[in-house]
């Protein structure tokens, strides 16, 4: 039964079939993410905790504001309030990415992945396309659902903010872009880590520690690292004001980048010299 | 085609393949054998572009594996049944392999029904056995329809059936004409299956034959003897010029009436004890086997060896 069903055309010469192209990898890598449960749930994870929280704590914020300092009052922010989810939502995103890549390195599909496609830069590109895509549309969809349904709950308590005045579109859309750029280098640290446990330790260390622990330095350390710290100036992008200290918007944007660019340069280098 | 030039790859101080040169032709099986750790999953390993060789090189048609346009049309591989995710369906896991070369999708449902997965290919491939995960792995070597096929173990885990069925469709693919290169470490699975032979020992080839020569320069015989004048009987075959070692009784204690003669054959050693008037009580022709013939020629090169058993 097994010979003649193979061999529809026998061998062939390599001129009867058309070379693989980038958009086959991007299609393959597509199939990957979508036939996952964990793609699922992270995604969920990241809609829910990023509109529910931002709207408990922009409701929570809303009825003390009464009772704020005057001080407070005056750096009210009802943007940032509503986007307080997104400080945990983009943990479930750096969670994802890191996975997408590192659970190839724990099953073994890795070598099956580089069997089929030996351009190991395509694998690693169209990995990160992919995902910083599905971020977007996510990240943008939780945005702007958390800046709608948090600024509902703040009027009325409080002063709210609406897209049209200065610096919000740029802030709520922007959420978006700095989850695109934490994708690339998630799914980046996962390349170059290879062990979940390991990259994920990275990201959290990246996103939380490290900022935590410099908010314990002298301020003479401490401005130049908040001022700096990846992470720290991309979501400079997302803020209405700027804080003293701390990048303007796009250049902090691009602070990030950067390093997600020098990250990105590495684990790509080494994914195509280390033996799989 | 498959053509290696001067293949090295040495992790740290390991030698792991140690200056290999063959080329592997189509149209045939190529048996790869050798013992555990003789260097053969390495070796497949370069050939597929996993590992880069500390020296030489390696191709296939002419041009190195990471290169190749659209590697799964040309080459098919299976290296490891269970390197994918369980989290994935069999059929997903097909299609993502298949749309990575630009295979078209009907593509996956006809390997599926070559290798006989149908009722589970919407099943999440953790749940299968060894022998599911084989199957699975052979459909995804068969996607691109190629006509380099590397399989690495290929019977491992499967039952009799299994068994029957890979061998099967590996000699009717190298029919077809195909290149098929299949490792083993069973010198009695690759007589069953291979036509030409690679056998390799601690990284160094031992031998580039076709299986029929090997079996015909490997099957040596030996003629048992016992005679209660063994010992005299020994004096004058050696002699004659053959070799004699002790030989052992049924208990496989060393018997002094038993003894070993190889270069010269039952009749010779029959003639030669009827000439001094010697009584046999035994006088049996010996053939190597296959796998002894095997472990004879790798026993220098057997990488990890049971202390006391080495002859």
């Amino acid at each position: 039964m097994t010979g003649a069903t193979i061999a529809r055309t026998g061998p062939d010469h390599r001129a009867a079939f058309p070379a693989a192209t980038f958009g086959d990898v991007l299609r393959s890598e597509w199939t990957k993410l979508r036939s996952v449960r964990s793609t699922f749930w992270a995604l969920t994870v990241t809609v829910v905790l990023g509109i529910a929280l931002g709207a408990v704590i922009s409701a929570a914020a809303a009825h003390g504001y009464a009772k704020f300092s005057v001080s407070d009052k005056l750096s009210w922010d009802p943007t940032g309030v509503s986007q307080s989810g997104m400080l945990i939502a983009q943990a479930a995103i750096a969670v994802l990415g890191v996975l997408y890549i590192s659970s190839e390195y724990s099953s073994g599909m890795i070598r099956t992945s580089l069997i089929a496609v030996p351009k190991r830069g395509r694998v690693l590109a169209a990995k990160s396309l992919i995902f910083a895509v599905v971020t977007f549309v996510v990240g943008e969809v939780t945005c702007f659902a958390a800046f709608f349904v948090g600024q509902a709950l703040i009027s009325g308590h409080a002063p709210h903010a609406a897209l049209g005045d200065p610096g919000v579109a740029r802030a709520v859309a922007g959420g978006g872009l700095y989850l695109i750029a934490l994708a690339v280098l998630s799914v980046a640290a996962g390349a170059l880590l290879r062990h979940a446990a390991a990259a994920i330790a990275a990201m959290v260390a990246v996103l939380f520690v490290l900022p935590g622990i410099a908010q314990a330095l002298p301020d003479s350390w401490r401005n130049p690292v908040t001022e700096f710290w990846p992470t720290q100036a991309g979501s400079q992008l997302t803020s209405v004001h700027i804080a003293a200290h701390s990048l303007q918007p796009w250049p902090g944007f691009g602070v990030m980048c950067l390093f997600v660019a020098i990250v990105y340069a590495v684990a790509w280098t080494l994914l195509d010299r280390r033996d799989a | 085609m498959i053509e290696a030039h001067g293949l090295v790859k040495r992790y740290g101080s390991t030698m792991a393949v140690n200056d290999l040169s063959f080329s592997i032709r189509p149209g045939m099986v190529t048996g790869f054998l050798g013992p555990n750790g003789a260097g053969k999953t390495t070796t497949m390993r370069m050939i597929l572009g996993l590992d880069a060789p500390t020296e030489g090189s390696v191709t296939v048609d002419g041009r190195s594996y990471r290169d190749l346009p659209a590697p799964m049309r040309e080459v098919g591989a299976l290296l490891d049944a269970k390197a994918l995710q369980g989290g994935r369906r069999a059929f997903d896991h097909l299609l993502c392999l298949a749309q990575s070369n630009g295979i078209p999708r009907g593509r996956v449902d006809e390997v599926i029904r070559i290798v006989g997965l149908e009722g589970v290919a919407r099943r999440r491939a953790k749940g299968f056995s060894l022998g599911m995960s084989q199957r699975l792995g052979i459909a995804s070597a068969l996607l691109g329809d190629p006509a380099v096929l590397i399989f690495d173990e290929p019977v491992n885990g499967l039952d009799p059936d299994g068994i029957q069925w890979v061998r099967t469709l590996m000699r009717a693919q190298a029919a077809e004409g195909r290149t098929v290169l299949v490792s083993s470490h069973l010198m009695s699975e690759m007589a069953l299956t291979a036509d030409h032979l690679l056998v390799i020992g601690k990284g160094r080839l031992i031998a580039d034959t076709s299986v029929d020569e090997f079996v015909r320069s490997s099957s040596q015989q030996s003629v048992h003897v016992r005679s209660p004048r063994a010992a005299e009987l020994a004096a004058r075959c050696r002699e004659a010029g053959a070799t004699v070692r002790a030989g052992t009784g049924p208990d496989a204690r060393t018997d002094p009436d038993v003894i070993e003669i190889t270069g010269m054959d039952s009749a010779e050693v029959g003639k030669l004890a009827a000439a001094h008037g010697i009584t046999l009580f035994e006088l049996i022709p010996v053939r190597a086997s296959l796998e002894e013939a095997f472990m004879e020629l790798t026993r220098e090169s057997v990488e990890y060896q049971a202390a006391g058993v080495t002859r």
